[in-house]
């Protein structure tokens, strides 16, 4: 009926979008980059210093990669409640997202942000609203991961 | 009976202009540090303003300005009749709190970042169509509430989008009165329609706001049958770089000139340094840009003929999340000494 219209619709959109794809500024991608290789590997080489500690100490590997985990979770939560974590995230993007204590954040920031609705309907009901996705989807992977151990393992 | 007071297809004039005979802004700390420091009447020292949460912040950021410019005038709440007022938070719960303690006949509006344009034609109609002698128009935004509302909470460690715009902490209030000589008037105003191109990324209000932006404006200069340079100063509300960026180059399309006299309020409020992005937003941004430097630079003669466009993007969360589209809208108040 009016498929002119709508054509004429598409086409002032398509205009348009090319318009503000010229006009946006372009993502500092390079410099991202950096930034993300250089962070996410300073902690990654925190976690190394880490574990090389605990199993100089004399943890088997599993253990000592299980306390590792937890030094650094705890360091990124402590430093998410200093207010400090969003200011490294900030400039390291996936660099300080990706790395363990990037779930760490998210978590702590939730709560830290909830809390004023209180400790059931806030903290307790919103304290995944971010990484959420994270345990859901890797839920699903490890049980695929499971039955296809069980299956051709 | 051909209708009097409307203009056109959009727009209406004021038969009895409306004065502004007070107004005040409060902002927070880094809109202090802004280039426009000095022009506001006070500015807060924290974002909690004494509070416990920052929606009370907000809420009493609203009050305390409102209050604040009825005091310039030596009103108290009671001698208002009516009250106009919105902000950005679900429910305008902002403005609610505030109107429960100032006990101001209410009404709220909601247009995202336009709400202050909304509110000041609203009220200049409601004294021009002779219900009210005296009435107030305000907004507030808050960057945390906004912040929490619309996007993540902020201690996460986020990266911004190089087009993401800094939600301005701040709030603005305008009497309005009936029939006293002096200080600057509301002219007339243009009723912006929903003007949507398709835009989808929530971190680029600009491009989303921009074409509803310069279509207010060419339907205000339509209608008023007035040439672009009959304003000093046409401002938008908060395109930010790249929605003004985008502006002028549809106002060469609709056969507009922009320059000089055109500026927004998201490029103006905050400095290079300051580390924002593409600008300031929310309908703070506006708000304490009129009520701190442009009121006075009217109150001083530089500037005497005003159009104020402040933009929205109506959006929320769940519809971003279900894949709709930014719907955007503009309104423009044409403020004049006479």
């Amino acid at each position: 009926m009016n498929t002119a219209e709508d054509r004429l619709k598409k086409i002032e959109a398509q205009e348009y979008q090319d318009m503000v794809d010229q006009t946006k500024p372009k993502p500092t991608v390079v410099k991202n980059c950096i930034w993300a290789f250089v962070v996410g590997g300073l902690i990654c080489t925190l976690g190394q210093v880490i574990m090389n500690f605990f199993s100089a100490r004399g943890l088997s590997q599993v253990d000592a990669g299980s306390a590792t985990a937890v030094v650094l979770v705890f360091l990124a939560a402590l430093f998410t409640g200093l207010g400090w974590y969003d200011v490294l995230g900030k400039r390291a993007g996936a660099g300080s997202i990706v790395p363990i204590t990037g779930f760490a954040n998210a978590i702590v920031a939730s709560a830290m942000e909830f809390k004023r609705e209180g400790y059931i309907f806030g903290v307790g009901a919103r304290i995944f609203s971010v990484a959420g996705p994270t345990l859901v989807f890797g839920f699903v992977v490890a049980v695929v991961i499971g039955l296809i151990k069980v299956v051709f393992g | 009976m051909a209708n009097q007071k409307k203009l056109g297809m959009q727009s209406i004039k004021f038969e009895n202009p409306p004065v502004l005979t007070a107004w005040a802004t409060i902002v927070g700390p880094k809109e202090g540090e802004g280039p426009w420091g000095s022009y506001f009447d006070w500015i807060l020292e924290d974002y909690e303003f004494g509070e416990q949460t920052w929606e009370k912040a907000e809420s009493k950021l609203l009050r305390e300005t409102v209050k604040l410019a009825l005091s310039k005038k030596n009103y108290q709440p009671q001698d208002i009749e009516l009250m106009v007022s919105g902000d950005l938070l679900n429910q305008i719960t902002s403005s609610n709190y505030a109107a429960r303690e100032l006990q101001i006949p209410f009404l709220g509006m909601y247009g995202a970042c336009s709400t202050m344009a909304e509110s000041l034609l609203t009220a200049a109609m409601a004294i021009d169509g002779g219900y009210f002698e005296r009435a107030v128009a305000a907004v507030s935004s808050h960057h945390y509430t906004a912040e929490r509302q619309f996007r993540f909470p902020t201690e996460q460690g986020t990266q911004r989008s190089m087009t993401g715009q800094w939600t301005v902490t701040g709030a603005g209030a305008v009497v309005l009165e009936k029939g006293v000589y002096g200080g600057p008037r509301v002219t007339c105003a243009t009723i912006g329609k929903i003007i949507d191109l398709g835009q989808k990324d929530v971190n680029d209000m600009g491009s989303a706001m921009a074409p509803a932006a310069a279509d207010t404006i060419k339907q205000h200069l339509d209608d008023t049958n007035r040439p672009s340079d009959y304003y000093d100063l046409i401002v938008t509300g908060d395109l930010g770089k790249v929605g003004s960026a985008l502006i002028k180059q549809l106002f060469v399309k609709h056969g507009i000139v922009p320059e000089p006299n055109y500026s927004d309020c998201g490029v103006l409020i905050f400095n290079e340094t300051q580390d924002v992005h593409a600008g300031g937003s929310g309908c703070g941004c506006s708000a304490a840009m009129l009520c701190g430097p442009l009121l006075k630079k009217m109150e001083e003669g530089k500037i005497k003929r005003l159009l104020l466009v402040a933009t929205g993007a109506l959006m929320s969360p769940t519809t971003s999340f279900q894949g709709e589209s930014i719907p955007g809208i503009a309104h423009a108040v044409a403020l004049e000494y006479l």
